[in-house]
Parts: structure tokens; sequence; C-alpha cells
């Protein structure tokens, strides 16, 4: 067995100089009902070839977005890798090392974590940030948490326009964790009231930029009524390179960012591992969960990086803890820190500014369909359509013809049939002229 | 009269006229190991004898600080915040937490003093 | 010996290398590599894009002004930065990783390459399900062998790490007595328990006991029982535990969790030394978090990402989080509502669907390995622990009697008199090319030193290791404390001071801060 390096003549030297008979008498604590007699009822041991073979006959079976024309998005966003990011994420001393609690031997993955930190710091327009949470919608469900310790209120109010899984993961952690909250109806074409939801109860608004529509909003107003009543405003962000083109949340006003960072460095991936983002006030940073690296020096003076603030976190605070997490996201937040670097201040800007003016001409074309109305005054790469007629049957015709037109909003909301002709359309750099043709002409045949 | 008394968490406290002084010992900030932080309540806030008061943290560790008294905190050592440090060079002095308008000076009379706390140091080792 | 080895003689190579300085603060291959902020060229980039042709934009007036401070460099320039960044780490590629319940055991380049499958890395979770069937039937095929490795009737696939399925049992087991009408409020944990477990217990509401352990390092079942009563919801236990022991009394304390109407969690970061061996179903678990980055070799990443997979027992499968993947009428479908069979999940724990590119990789080992090769990975780990609890036990203090599983504990008390603390100890050993053990954990000794080798370490790595460690015990008998304390003195930093890190907090590059380097 390949990954096994030890040999059977190892086995028999190595039991000897424990001094027994057979690897049973190790295992001599399991209780004879617990002892299982044979082989579990799996496949055995396979050669590479085998599982290879398997495997990718599996994956042969799905519509990879590169091989079609591919315009979903909510949430999650199919960005153009430079190669290189690959290559240097699987160097095996960042893919096979391990948290770095021994500082010495693991300023590689400190000094990237500083790195990241300071990206996203600079990208969300806030003092501080941390070293990465699991997802976005996690992310979201910590700053509400976090909300709550810093106000010592318990009730967050949030915006309709927040991506439902994160609405939802909010609503599991509210349960169960003890809180509660507002949570406003989706309002793809219109405007909110949740200044007049403030109260001396509420911790925080959540609000999302560009929203689950892809709507993009002032929210600088919010902040300040927020803050009058002693409450946060939390913005989370589900693309992380809109904030190449739009005014970030830190220069709105927002106390916490919680965003998703999957759009840079990272693929897909079937909707995980995805990159977590979390950014505050300094103020606030004992309160922040997550891990922190943070710049000290050496014995000789030098400058180097820790991990700190760790009383925070589970394994010192254990039931005080301001979260359980324990895993970052590390090498996805190492492939992010890699490709915004490959882009730049130059790079970032204009790969934002390609996005949204592919977003405009696709957007402006299908609204000239007869029957298609852009709900949106403003969007970024992201933008919804109410179609004249449900946008699941649409979306599966359009797939039957090898196009992947978007998310149809009731996969996310089936219960409200008001928005059952929503369409959510994404448009990336990756998207092509002949890409926009065929959408432009399949739904235009699928609507008449 | 300037008695010091011991709890069995490592609190001493003093009376300061009508003012109960609140710091952890030596044998506390030793423990700990260098104080990077302290997480004091706010002024006006009650606490009660044996509830947690405040939060004492150093690299590895964070130690709930219990009130050895109840009252009301009437004063925080505010320097603190800057200095940290203090805790662990003078813990009995600059690097006082809190000072507690007391309740009932009788609650200082189930603490140890000074010497019966020296025992109790001795016997945890 | 003639002039030139003389030269060269270990003392004088001492002799010359403390201090030992180049012109540009270079050590051969350790190379300084500053921040990229540090590098930057305006206008410089790594990536080439054309500019968008000029239209009217819809941003709604809320263009971004200002720079953000991204830094430009090329790609050379890039490749390179962390090209040597990545040289300052250990990693397992490298070298013997020997952190308890860690379990760092090789990560088989395979799982990368199947990872990388267009059809598994560039497939959206919110694109239609019919176009998809292949990633369903991964995730299906992941949750069968995890049910039959485990014994459980049902897998909850979403949770993103270990302690994040340590949520996901825990909130399941109160919705699961909340749908009894019970509201019961205690946790129980084990005194040595790892800290995410009473942080997960808290988090949910849950007030924490902590049971002590015996003589012998186990739960002590007396204890227990005397503290379990009607308002306990659950034991949260390890095993075998971070002792390295297997808790030899566990069908007595599921019996007795069992009978006070308690659910029995485990924390399945130790399941390395059980696998293929023993299922939890058959030890009386009713939840249990697996770690597919530790038990199944998926990359640790330098911190994550992992995926914690909860395997539940029949009356908790109801509670499990959304999405569920279900056999239906017309095959595998996604339940990503709670409606109809789904209507008592507990609810979303995670965006989308679970850690696919993990669920990957860890189906690429289990086929690799195959139900005998996760047998003998088992007892592979658990032999390689024993052979260095014995090779060490006269050289370092073992704090239990008898055999020990896939890990082995160790205390000071070898240390006791020298004036080497137990950090000092590991950081002597980072001089000598390894990562140091767990240290200081499990709390219930003192200065613990908890070695997982795995079973991907050969004999002779097992050996050299072994006599390393003799060598620095012996060391440390020998009255040179202060070289310890020194220590490490070969790896690119030298030890850092965390007080000031954690007193002074800088984490993030700012243009306005003082370089507190003091090498000019």
């Amino acid at each position: 067995m390949r990954y096994l390096p030890l040999t059977d003549r190892d086995r028999r030297d190595m039991l000897a100089a424990i001094g027994v008979d057979s690897i049973d008498a190790l295992f001599a604590d399991v209780p004879d009902a617990a002892r299982l007699p044979d082989l579990l009822d799996l496949p055995t041991a396979k050669g590479e070839l085998e599982v290879e073979r398997l495997l990718s006959q599996m994956a042969a079976r799905n519509i990879p977005a590169g091989s079609v024309p591919f315009f979903v998005g909510g949430g999650a966003y199919r960005h153009h890798i430079p190669a290189a990011v690959d290559h240097l994420v699987q160097r095996g001393e960042f893919l096979t090392s391990y948290t770095p609690y021994q500082p010495e031997l693991a300023q590689g993955t400190l000094q990237y974590l500083f790195e990241f930190q300071t990206q996203v710091a600079l990208l969300t327009g806030m003092e501080v940030a941390n070293a990465s949470l699991y997802d976005g919608a996690t992310a979201c469900a910590e700053a509400v948490m976090m909300a709550n310790r810093l106000t010592r209120r318990g009730k967050a109010v949030l915006s309709g326009g927040l991506h439902p899984h994160y609405r939802e993961v909010c609503e599991t952690y509210a349960r169960f964790v003890g809180f509660d909250l507002a949570v406003q109806d989706p309002l793809p074409d219109g405007d909110e009231d949740l200044a007049g939801l403030l109260g001396r109860d509420i911790s925080c608004v959540v609000v999302q930029s560009p929203d689950f529509f892809g709507e993009i909003r002032d929210y600088s107003g919010l902040a300040r009524t927020c803050h009058d009543a002693g409450a946060l405003l939390v913005v989370v962000v589900t693309e992380i390179l809109s904030l190449g083109a739009i005014c970030p949340p830190g220069e709105m006003g927002a106390d916490i960012v919680a965003a998703e960072g999957q759009s840079l460095g990272n693929a897909l991936n079937f909707g995980g591992p995805h990159l977590g983002l979390f950014a505050s006030r300094n103020k606030f940073v004992r309160q922040m969960p997550g891990r922190l690296a943070g710049q000290t020096v050496d014995a000789d003076g030098r400058r180097g990086w820790v991990l700190t603030l760790s009383t925070r976190e589970q394994h010192i605070r254990r039931e005080k803890a301001t979260s359980n997490i324990c895993t970052n996201s590390g090498l996805c937040a190492l492939a992010f820190t890699i490709h915004l670097t490959l882009l730049g201040e130059t790079g970032l800007t204009r790969l934002a500014r390609l996005n949204h003016a592919a977003a405009v001409t696709l957007a402006e074309r299908l609204g000239r369909i007869p029957g298609i109305r852009i709900l949106n005054r403003a969007f970024f790469n992201e933008f919804a359509l109410r179609l004249p007629r449900p946008a699941t049957a649409v979306v599966d015709a359009l797939a039957e013809k090898g196009v992947l037109a978007g998310i149809p909003v009731s996969r996310l909301y089936p219960e409200r049939t008001e928005l059952a002709n929503t369409l959510l359309v994404a448009v990336t750099e990756t998207v092509t002229p002949d890409d926009m043709d065929r959408f432009e002409r399949e739904i235009g045949e699928a609507l008449s | 009269m300037n008695t010091v008394r011991f709890t069995r968490d490592h609190e001493w406290v003093r009376l300061d006229g009508d003012l109960a002084v609140v710091g952890i010992t030596d044998y506390a900030q030793s423990q700990l190991g260098d104080v990077v932080y302290v997480e004091l309540p706010e002024i006006g806030h009650r606490v009660e004898k044996g509830k947690e008061a405040a939060v004492v943290e150093s690299v590895k560790a964070a130690s709930e600080v219990y009130a050895p008294v109840s009252g009301e905190v009437a004063e925080i050592n505010d320097t603190l915040g800057a200095e940290p440090a203090q805790v662990n060079a003078d813990p009995m002095g600059a690097g006082w937490f809190i000072k507690l308008r007391l309740d009932d000076a009788r609650e200082l009379d189930d603490l140890m003093d000074e010497e019966g706390y020296k025992r109790f140091v001795e016997e945890q080792h | 010996m003639n002039d030139w080895s003389r030269a060269l003689s270990n003392r004088a190579v001492e002799d010359l290398a403390i201090p030992a300085t180049t012109a540009g603060g270079n050590r051969g291959l350790q190379i300084e590599e500053k921040l990229i902020f540090e590098q930057d060229s305006p206008g410089r980039c790594g990536v080439d894009l054309i500019e968008a042709p000029s239209f009217r934009a819809r941003l709604g007036g809320l263009e971004r002004q200002g720079v953000i401070g991204l830094p430009g460099l090329s790609e050379p320039q890039v490749v390179r930065h962390f090209t040597r960044l990545s040289q300052k780490n250990y990693a397992i590629d490298s070298g013997l990783y020997p952190l308890g319940s860690c379990t760092m055991k090789h990560n088989p380049r395979l799982n990368e390459k199947l990872a990388r499958l267009p059809g598994f890395a560039d497939i959206h979770p919110l694109q239609p399900a019919s176009t998809v069937p292949g990633a369903l039937a991964l995730i299906d095929t992941l949750a069968h062998w995890l049910k039959i490795l485990t014994g459980m009737p049902a897998i909850a696939l979403s949770p993103g790490a270990g302690a994040h399925g340590e949520l996901c049992g825990i909130m399941s087991i109160r919705a699961a007595l909340e749908a009894r009408g019970e509201r019961r409020s205690r946790v129980l944990v084990p005194e040595s328990a790892h800290g995410t477990n009473p942080a997960t217990a808290a988090a949910c509401g849950y007030s924490v006991d902590s049971v002590a352990g015996n003589r012998r390092g186990r739960v002590d079942v007396a204890v227990l029982k005397a503290t379990l009563d009607a308002d306990v919801a659950a034991l949260m236990l390890t095993n075998p535990n971070t002792c390295g022991l297997f808790e030899d009394q566990i069908l007595e304390i599921a019996a007795a969790v069992h009978e006070a109407g308690a659910f029995f969690y485990c924390d399945g970061a130790n399941f390395n030394a059980i696998v293929g061996r023993v299922r939890p179903a058959d030890l009386g678990i009713d939840c249990m978090h697996l770690n597919l980055h530790k038990t199944f070799s998926t990359p640790h990443g330098g911190g994550g990402p992992g995926s914690g997979p909860v395997a539940l027992a029949g009356n908790l499968a109801a509670y499990a989080p959304l999405p569920w993947l279900v056999h239906g009428p017309d095959g595998l479908e996604l339940v990503e509502h709670k409606q109809n069979q789904a209507l008592r999940a507990i609810g979303r724990l995670k965006g989308f669907h679970g850690q696919m590119g993990m669920f990957v990789r860890a189906l690429a080992y289990m086929m690799s390995h195959g139900a005998d090769g996760l047998r003998q990975v088992a007892e592979d780990a658990v032999l390689n622990a024993n052979y260095l609890r014995v090779r060490l036990e006269n050289d370092l203090s073992v704090s239990f009697p008898g055999p020990c599983m896939h890990e082995a504990l160790f205390d000071d008390g070898f240390l006791k008199d020298t004036g080497i603390t137990t950090l000092d100890f590991a950081k002597a050993l980072i001089d000598e090319g390894y990562h140091p053990m767990t240290v200081y954990f499990p709390l219930v000794v003192h200065g613990a030193l908890l070695i997982e080798p795995t079973e991907t370490e050969s004999k002779a790595s097992l050996d050299e290791f072994a006599d390393t460690l003799k060598a620095l015990a012996a060391k440390a008998r020998s009255g040179e404390a202060a070289g310890f304390r020194a220590a490490p003195r070969w790896t690119p930093r030298r030890r850092l001071d965390e007080t000031a890190a954690a007193r002074k907090p800088i984490l993030r590059w700012d243009p306005a801060t003082v370089d507190r380097q003091a090498e000019k």
C-alpha cells in the first residue's frame, strides 16, 4: 500500500520491541462487543489508476462552468485564476503545514496572513481584519454575535437584500445561541426602511452590498442612524471583486464587514471550500472571532509575526471564547492573497471595470427583449430580471440548450410566489461576446 | 489601619478610606506570565462577592478576577490599558484593578490575612 | 586532522556561528523577504487584462473614490515572494510532524489532482441539479463510506471544520431534546477535553461541567455517574481520549448516559486510531464529528480549510442541517429547504452544500486505501505510537501506564530540577529539525508533551526522531539549561516576543507605522 511505509518485517520488529505478540494486544481496551471480526463492507484498496478512473467518471457527468455560456452567481462567482496561483498554493510547505502555533517554523504562513489581513482591510476600508473564517455566511452570523456582545443587546435586523443562505445561517445560530432576528422581506424592486426598525433592543442592522438582487446602495445615512441608536452597521459583501469598483463599506460607516472572498484565487468548487472575510474597527478587535496574525520582533530584534490575541479563542478561553472556531480557511486565504498580489491596484480596478462593463452590456441587450425587465437601478456584475414566466422553467430550458442562464430566485425562495419570475444573472470577465449572443438568442426563443 | 486580606482565588483587598482596593497577588501574576490586557468593569457597576469582576489576560491564559467583597465600582485603574505590565511589576500597588464602595466591611472578616495566605500558597505546591 | 578540517571543526564553526551575520542578512538558502507592500511600484501589474471599452457605468454614483492601497508587482516577483515565504515553513512534506490529535499524515497528491478536475472544481452549487449528477453521486458515495465506517445511519456533510461539526452535533442534540419537550441545561466534558468542546456547548446555551479523570487517564466512571442527572443534555467524549488512551469503560459510560436520557457525543479527532477496526455506533455513540483533514488526509493548508461531517444515530437524523442529499424516486435529490422529510432540520450552518473540494480528496483517499487499507492505517498508527512510547519511556516521563493508542502522552517530570520547561524542550527540538509535538495539552498533566507520529512515518523516521529526543533529554539532564532557553537558534526567526504582540497589536501593514525592525 503506497501510503504505508511500514513493511511486515518492520511491524514484527516493532511489536517485539514493544513486547506484545500481535497488534491485537494493543487494541485490548476495545470491548469485545465492539471488535470488528472482518473487514467492513467496502471496496478494498485501489491503485491510482483505478481511483482516477472512478472519480473522473463521476466528474465527467457534470457540466463545468467553463464549457458553456455561464451566468450563475448568487454568492459564488466564476473568475479567471492566473496559473501561478494554483502552483504556489500546492507547494508542500504551504499545502501540508499546520496552523502556525510554533511561529519560528511558520514565518511563511504568518507573513502571508499579515499581508492577507492588510489586503482585506484595504479592500473593505476597515481598520483591521482577521485571518479568515469558513465562508461569508458563517462570517455574517459571527458578525451578528459580535455586535450582540459589543452592544449587550440581543436582536439584529436583517435586510431583505441579504443572501438567503446567510440569513438562514443567522437563523440557525439565533435559535441555538439565543438571540433574535427581525428578518425583512426581500424587495427586489424597492427600498426598505431599515432605520425605522431601530430601537433600544437592536444590536445591529445587517445589509448586503451589492445585495442579493445585485442592487448597490449608499448606506452612509443608515450608518449614522444606527450609531445614533447605539447599534452597529454590519455590511455583507458576497462578491469581493465589487470593491474594486464601488465605495467600500468602511467609507460608508460600517462597523463590521462580513464577506465572501471566493471570487479571488478560489474556484467555485461546488460551494466549498470558500473563504470568509471579517473586518472591523480597532476598538472592537478583542471581540473579533477567528485568528489574528500580529507583528512583533524576535530575540535578535528582527521583525517577525505570531498569532496573537489568542486568549479570545477556544483553546484558551474554553467556555468564554468569542467563538468556537478553530480552523480558518488558510489555503483559500493564501490563494486570495496571491491572486490579489498579482492583480495589484491597477489589475483589480481594471478587472472590476471589465466585469461591470460586461454586465452592463448584457443587461442592456436583455432589457430590450420583449417581456424582460431589469429590476436594478444600479448593479456591479449581477442583476435581477423579471421574466414574463416562471424563471425555473426558463433556466431548465436553456440548460437543455447548453446555456447556464443564472439562478431562478425561487430556488432560494420557494415559498415566495411573487419572486417566481425573477432571475439572477451574473456576468464576469470570463463571459465572451459569443456567450452573450447565445444567451440572448436562447432566452428570446424560450420566451416567445 | 492598612490591613490586606486575600482570597483563595489569589485576589487581595485593602481598605483605603471608605473604598476597598482590589487586585491580584504576586503569586497570581507569576502564574499568569506577562499580562497583556485587563478587562475592567464600568464605574457604577455592581459586583458581588465571589462573582466575576474583571478579566486578566496573559499571552497563554485568561483568568477571571472575582470580587473579594460586594460593592459598587467607584474607580478603575485605567493606566492598565496602556501599561498592563504594572500588574506583573507591582501587583499589590500600581497594578491595582478596581476600587469598590463596600456594602459590608464584615465581608473582609472571612478572608485570609497575610500569614494565612502565605500558608495557603505553600500548600498549593 | 588537517588545517582545513580543523578550521571547520564543530568548535570553530560554533564560534563563528554566534552571531553570524552576512552583508545582506540572508543565510544561504534562508532569504529575508519584505512584505508585498514594501515592494510596490505603482501601475505595475502581474496580470494582463484588456481595458474595458468605454461604456456608461451603472454604479449608482457609488464609484470607489481614491486609491485602495494595493501594491503592484509583476508575476516573477510574486512567484519569488511566495516561494521564499514557503521556504520558511515546516511541513509534513519536509519532516515528521508529531502534533498530538492533529493526525499529520501524508497528503496524497492524487487527491489534489482529482479535486482540480473541472467536473468537480468548476461547477457552481446553484447551477441546475440536473447538470451536476456526478457531484451528487460523489457526495453520496462519500456519505456511504462514512456511514459504513461509523456504523451510523446518517451523515451531515455541511459543517466546514471539526469545531463546526461539534456545533452541528450539539445543536442537533438540543433540537432532539426540545422535540421531546425537554429543556436540559448541562453538558458534561472530561477535564482532558479539547477547548472547542466546552466552547461549543457554552455557545449553545449549556453550562459546562468538567468530569475528572482517574489515575489511568480515563474518565472516572463513578464521578460521571454521580454527576449524571435528568438535567444533562449530553456527554462530549473524545475516544481515544486526548491522553491517547481508549476509554475501556465506554459501553458502561454510554449506558449511564442513555439511562439519564442524555445523548452521547463523540469528538472524532482521534478516529485514526480505530478506523476500520471499531465502529463508533457499536460503542453507543449517538453523534460524532469526523475531521476529513485529520483521519482522511485532506491537507491542513497552514490552518484550513477543513471539513467536519457529523455522523448521526437514528434518533438525531431528522435534525441534520440543510442541505440533505436523499435517494428520491428519480435518483439523488438535493433538499435545500425545511420541507417534507427535512421539516425538523435545524437549518443551515453554512452557505451552499459543504466542502466539496475536501469531499473529493477524502473519497480519493478512502478508495485508495479501501476497507483493508484503512484498517491497516489504524493498526500502523497505533503501532508507531507505541513503538515511540517504549523507545522513549526511560528518557521522557510517560504519564499513564500501559499501552497507548495512536498518540503517546508524556509530561515534564523528566525535566524536574533542570530549570528547563516543556516549552524550552520543544524549542530545542526545533533546532534539531523537527516541529515540536503538541505541548501543554491536555491540561490534566503538567507540561504535557503529546506525540502522534501517524501511520505514514517509516520505522527509520521514528528511530531518528526517538534518537533525537533521547539525546535532547540527556542534554537537558546534564545541566545545559541556557542552551535550551536560547533555542531555537537556526530558524529564520528566533523566539518571538508574543507579549509585545498582544500588548500593542499590530495587525496590518500601515504606511504610517514605524517599522520595528532593529536591524539596519
